[in-house]
């Protein structure tokens, strides 16, 4: 499979980091090459972050290039815009308006409800969502995200229908 | 049998592979982006400590790897600048176990105060560098670093950058060494004790080991090479080498490993199937200047990209010669003190009085930013003390009575100490106030301990330093203590006012822990209470 590029943005706090260890782990669980990358240091201080996600076949750089990510996550809605250079042409952009307001029970989920958005477009079983996201949070944590994670892909696709 | 197949970042391969490798012992500071190491290495059963400094960890390293033990000392790389003393003569000396010094550098800056490139100690303190350019390469030469080490007994460094350290790619590990060589203390006084009739044979054999390293470089070295069609050949090393393969996928690429001594036959043989050769490396031109000073044609990149990161579409633009000015990034959201810092109300007051703040490392280093713009330097870890005593000792008496050096806990165990004794060394005529923001522990790093906190790396107790009786012991004239946790009133900025108008030397402590790990200070404290107390009720059965 040729490189999947996935960008994942948002501010520090919101839980960018763990999205992307969650999608990360799902694509080598499921049996991908996969690179990762982001700064990390001053992102605890409620600055901007963004972690980039690649995976497939002929990896190399572990940094998505401007205008080549085929999906851009999108934590916060003011940091779409200075993320939207990162997109290529036809690539989706999922921000927090794909969820209805108040869809969520607890604010902290939204960074695993959107990659249940993103999942829709990413070919990742969901047997590897599932193991990653288990690996990466606390156990008292599991339900309340996979049914983010849920809220999200529902939502997604309630959108393309 | 298949092989275990791993998800991992640069610094959690390195500590894997220091743990596979048989490491007894890891020293270290805490620096982003080299802090992970010893934290895995700890989680993963590795004997990992923090020092107080760059510099004791790498002597401690030192005296470690002399009694024959595998030694890994870990860094940002500023501090290797702190280290460089021990670092320069270490050099000199023959190791007995492995000695592999991380320097993590951070190119670009993403959380550091320069972006020097630590590529230049190697050629100046000569000793063998060895660069990775994903996780599988960081544990692979990991191993390689102790064999390099310990065949020529002497110490490697082991370069990683930001991108190495933070990225993840996959890694297959080999199995874990089973048997080592106990530690045991061998006489050889001529190979450590460098005064000049030992140091001056000792930097003969320096030169001979590095020559028999670089003709092990060309003979064995690891590199790897991607045949193209004959017209551009491209050098890389680090990081860069991904980038350039991925830029320019019908190039021929030519990487290698052990970047210092370099293996310059292997390089020629390289250059000279190829019709233009370039080099694609971050930061200063230190590989096209070595290939150039050998006499070979290379070409290295326009000036402007000498500042920040490389990455795939500015390797293109080398690759093309392209010096029209960059796309300029959307300028995103600046990091700020977290709300409930315990260091805003200090900066507030700081502010409200006017001073000139000599500030230092750390979180607090916000405090440049609105709505306190209430810094005024920032230099290096520790400088804080020393410039705020130097502003003191020229300007004019109205304002060096409002200079206040401040630095954090960590920062001030770190290199705070020395500038005391400064202080008390040197008054200036207006006296000096220091303030320490003790917030229990090294936060910008990501809340690690430190000798204030009187917990170890793992967070088990230990014995602590305390700043005021250290402080008084050292000849300050006033020592307060202020818990800013619940202060409300305008005691903080009365005690500030009136040490600013002596003579004296004067140190106050606001002591609040961080917010962010207050939370988990407190599980530490719980945990070391209920250990230390089922060890008493042992000690009675007994």
């Amino acid at each position: 499979m040729k490189v999947k590029n996935v960008v994942i943005a948002g501010l520090g706090g919101q839980g960018v980091l763990k999205a992307s260890d969650i999608l990360a782990d799902a694509a080598f669980r499921a049996g991908f090459d996969v690179k990762k990358s982001e700064l990390h240091g001053m992102s605890q201080r409620g600055g901007s972050v963004s972690s980039d996600v690649r995976y497939g076949e002929g990896l190399l750089s572990p940094m998505v290039p401007p205008g080549e990510a085929d999906v851009l996550v999108v934590l916060e809605e003011t940091q779409v815009e200075i993320n939207r250079p990162t997109l290529r042409a036809g690539g989706v952009l999922i921000a927090p308006d794909v969820l209805a307001p108040e869809a969520l029970k607890n604010k902290k989920s939204l960074n695993v409800a959107l990659l249940g958005a993103a999942s829709t477009v990413l070919d990742i079983a969901d047997e590897h969502w599932i193991a990653a996201m288990h690996a990466n949070l606390a156990e008292k944590l599991h339900t309340l995200n996979e049914q983010a994670f849920e809220i999200g892909r529902e939502a997604a696709r309630a959108r393309a229908a | 049998m298949t092989v275990e197949r791993l998800l991992l970042s640069g610094d959690d391969a390195v500590a894997l592979a220091a743990l596979h490798a048989g490491v007894r012992l890891g020293t270290g500071y805490p620096g982003t982006p080299s802090t992970e190491i010893l934290e895995t290495f700890d989680q993963l059963g590795g004997h990992a400590q923090w020092s107080p400094n760059e510099k004791v960890a790498l002597e401690v390293g030192i005296g470690s790897a002399f009694a024959g033990a595998r030694t890994i000392v870990t860094m940002k790389h500023v501090g290797l600048n702190v280290a460089a003393d021990a670092l320069f003569t270490a050099a000199y000396t023959d190791v007995a176990g492995g000695l592999v010094v991380v320097s993590a550098d951070d190119p670009g800056m993403a959380s550091s105060q320069n972006e020097q490139d630590n590529r230049h100690y190697a050629r100046a303190a000569a000793l063998p560098m060895l660069e990775p350019s994903d996780s599988q390469q960081a544990y692979d030469f990991t191993w390689l670093a102790f064999e390099i080490s310990e065949r020529w007994k002497i110490p490697v460094i082991l370069r990683l950058t930001t991108r190495i350290c933070h990225a993840k790619t996959v890694v297959r590990p080999r199995p874990a060494l089973q048997t080592l060589p106990e530690p045991s203390f061998k006489r050889d006084v001529p190979a450590r004790v460098m005064i000049p009739a030992y140091a001056k044979p000792a930097h003969l054999r320096l030169r001979q080991k590095l020559a028999e390293i670089a003709a092990w470089n060309e003979a064995e070295g690891p590199f790897e090479i991607h045949e193209g069609d004959g017209q551009l050949g491209i050098i890389a090393t680090g990081i860069g080498a991904m980038h350039a393969r991925e830029a320019a996928p019908g190039a021929s690429h030519l990487s290698f490993g052990l970047t210092y001594p370099l293996p310059i036959e292997r390089i020629r043989a390289f250059a000279d199937r190829v019709e233009r050769l370039v080099v694609i490396e971050e930061g200063d031109p230190v590989l096209v200047d070595a290939l150039r000073a050998v006499g070979l044609p290379a070409e290295g990149k326009p000036e402007m990209y000498r500042f920040g990161e490389l990455n795939v579409e500015r390797v293109r633009r080398i690759l093309a010669n392209d010096t029209s000015p960059e796309a300029v990034p959307p300028k995103g959201k600046p990091p700020e003190l977290c709300p409930g810092c315990s260091h805003r109300g200090v900066f507030e007051t700081l502010r409200d009085l006017d001073c000139i703040v000599s500030g230092d490392i750390g979180c607090y280093t916000l405090g440049v930013l609105p709505p306190f713009s209430a810094m005024d330097t920032c230099v290096c870890m520790g400088a804080s003390i020393g410039v705020g005593l130097g502003l003191r000792h020229v300007l004019p008496e109205e304002q060096a009575r409002r200079v206040v050096s401040v630095i954090g806990d960590s920062t001030f165990v770190h290199s705070g100490l020395t500038g005391l004794a400064e202080m008390v060394y040197n008054p200036p005529p207006t006296g000096h106030l220091v303030l320490i923001l003790d917030n229990g522990t090294t936060a910008m790093t990501g809340q690690q301990e430190h000798p204030g906190t009187g917990r170890l790396l793992d967070h088990s107790a230990t014995n602590l330093l305390n700043f005021e009786e250290t402080a008084r012991a050292m000849g300050v004239q006033n020592v307060h203590v202020i818990d800013t946790t619940s202060l409300k009133d305008d005691s903080l900025r009365d005690l500030i006012t009136n040490l600013l108008a002596r003579n004296e030397t004067s140190l106050i402590v606001t002591r609040q822990p961080c917010v962010l790990a207050a939370p988990k200070i407190r599980l530490y404290e719980k945990a070391n209470a209920e250990q230390q107390a089922a060890t008493c009720a042992a000690d009675l059965v007994d």
